[in-house]
């Protein structure tokens, strides 16, 4: 399954729902459209990956590198899981303490601190 | 021999076949269904990491993967053709005779031994998750290739009377 990707506003948060596979092949994608949210001044982004069906440490690079994008701009990514399978690559690379990681969109989207 | 050989042009494209492959090969070979999740993403890694290392030496040589089904366990073992860095520098050092000084100022530098790249970086993340995924793993390296080598246990699929 390739990747699909589609953007939403809620507020002042941006919500990128992603879909499908996030690996060495569809990853590019996800980086030009994180790239271009934060270009067109979209600073605070909700990255949905509830249809995320696989990732992996490419897919990692393309979040690590939209968080540090956003936090040039006091921006945040935060984002939305609850697959154990996803949450795992999280664990084992020590990148849940560095995205607040959310259950829900609603969750994410109301989210401060 | 190994029960599935798969052979590949270093395109991101194909990775995911790889992996398609060797979670169908797993299956059969009787791992254990929980388990599969972490041999499609450890066998992605270790060829997303041969693609990026081909491409980067400019190979146009395929990237490898031996699926073999033994007995108790279900080996995959992923095979690039490029230098490697660390390799060559421990050669060089040991050839030398100075373990701290690998490429001495002035001496022109092997071209394994330029700073790391973002590539290499990403390729470091892909080898941590493989080494949290996986029990069982081995990362060789020589001069002319390197070799990641993981295996997982195997369940008999038929139950003995």
């Amino acid at each position: 399954m390739d990747l699909s990707l589609s953007t939403e506003t809620v507020g002042d948060r941006t919500v990128v729902r992603v879909g499908g596979e996030i690996d060495v092949y569809t990853a590019p994608k996800l980086r030009e459209q994180l790239v271009e949210l934060v270009n067109d001044g979209s600073y605070h982004l909700v990255v949905d990956m509830e249809g995320v069906d696989f990732l992996d440490s490419t897919g990692l690079g393309v979040l690590v590198g939209g968080l540090k994008r956003v936090r040039a701009h006091e921006g945040s990514l935060r984002l939305v899981c609850n697959q154990e399978r996803i949450l795992k690559i999280f664990r084992i690379t020590g990148l849940t303490k560095v995205f607040p990681i959310h259950t829900s969109v609603e969750d994410a989207v109301q989210a401060t601190d | 021999m190994a029960t599935v050989e798969l052979l590949f042009s270093a395109l991101p494209e194909h990775v995911r076949t790889a992996r398609l492959v060797a979670a169908a090969v797993a299956r059969r070979a009787g791992v254990d269904e929980a388990v599969l999740d972490e041999v499609r993403l450890a066998v992605g890694e270790a060829c997303s990491r041969a693609v990026s290392l081909h491409r980067s030496h400019e190979i146009a040589g395929p990237v490898k993967v031996m699926l073999t089904e033994d007995e108790k366990k279900f080996s995959i073992e992923v095979a690039d053709d490029a230098p490697h860095p660390g390799v060559m520098a421990a050669t060089a050092a040991a050839a030398s005779g100075s373990a701290a000084h690998v490429a001495p100022a002035g001496s022109p530098a092997p071209s394994a031994s330029v700073p790391a790249t973002p590539e290499e970086s990403e390729d470091d993340m892909g080898l941590a998750v493989i080494s949290g995924l996986v029990d069982d793993v081995e990362v060789t390296a020589s001069e002319t290739g390197g070799l990641i080598r993981m295996s997982w246990p195997t369940t008999p699929s038929a139950v003995t009377p």
